[in-house]
């Protein structure tokens, strides 16, 4: 995969996740993936065999989004939504995000920030936690648990990161 | 969270634990470890670094609990402490590859939106 040596996920100061990633494509049409229902419903599904059969997003501050997710085999449903707080398009959308059985208390704050470079994005997606203890909370939780793929054993994360740094 | 003797807190202890995987030559290092325990000296030689230099992650590993120190005087043999990586990577590791899927339908869907947005323009346009 061409973009795939560019996605970073790390832990960040007290309370924040930040992913960060780069598409071969423009902001706008990021903007777009992230923000139109029918285009949400074709990419932000986790694991093979979840859909997300329920998407609605009232993109205006103060307009409610809300997912769902159904797992297609046994039924399973995940949901969870929030309220849009600052919306500029194309290139920024801060929203509060609840998980309908949420492991930790309270909501988190997502921010989306798009820069484009030579008709390539960069995405910059932050979770903020409202406090430590659940940022805590859900690095120790089984993040997503519905919804992911069996993770690679440590040690071939480690050989390959590994392999990675002596090469550099 | 008591480990390694540090009355550390959960976060402190996370913190630690990602400041200590953030880097390259540590991830290196554990990697390394993950064969086998070795001595600041023989860790030195393969990633061409002095062994001061060497001591100094392993002090950032050691204080993030990723890590043990034999008590041998002179060879401090180092040692994979693999429990707390473990707890550390596993979240990472499903979250990332919860995201990574995402993005990879998410790469196909801008590629075929692209294709679908030059299909419209004159044929001239097309690289």
């Amino acid at each position: 995969m061409k973009n795939s040596g560019t996605f970073s996920l790390r832990a960040h100061g007290d309370r924040e996740i930040v992913i960060t990633r780069v598409f071969d494509a423009p902001r706008q049409m990021v903007f777009e993936a992230y923000t139109k229902p029918e285009l949400v419903k074709r990419w932000l599904l986790g694991a093979d065999g979840w859909s997300l059969p329920v998407c609605e997003i009232d993109l205006r501050v103060g307009g409610k989004y809300r997912y769902v997710w159904k797992n297609d085999s046994d039924g399973r449903e995940m949901g969870m939504g929030g309220i849009y707080r600052e919306v500029v398009p194309p290139e920024r959308i801060v929203s509060t995000e609840v998980f309908d059985e949420a492991w930790y208390p309270g909501e988190a704050v997502g921010t989306i920030v798009l820069v484009e470079h030579d008709g390539r994005t960069t995405l910059t997606q932050t979770i903020l936690y409202n406090s430590r203890e659940t940022r805590d909370a859900v690095l120790k939780s089984p993040m997503q648990d519905g919804l992911t793929v069996s993770y690679d054993r440590l040690e071939r994360l480690l050989d390959s990161r590994g392999r990675e740094a002596l090469s550099a | 969270m008591e480990l390694m003797g540090y009355a550390m807190t959960a976060s402190d202890f996370l913190d630690a634990t990602f400041a200590a995987l953030s880097d390259p030559t540590r991830r290196a290092i554990l990697a390394r470890l993950a064969k086998g325990e070795a001595s600041v000296q023989e860790l030195a030689e393969p990633f061409a670094m002095s062994q001061p230099a060497i001591s100094k992650h392993l002090k950032v590993l050691e204080r993030a609990g990723l890590i043990s120190r034999g008590q041998d005087a002179q060879r401090r043999p180092s040692r994979l402490e693999a429990r707390p990586l473990r707890e550390a990577t596993e979240w990472l590791e499903k979250y990332r590859q919860f995201w990574e899927g995402n993005f990879r339908r998410l790469d196909a869907l801008l590629h075929e939106m692209q294709t679908a947005g030059r299909k419209t323009k004159s044929n001239k346009r097309m690289r």
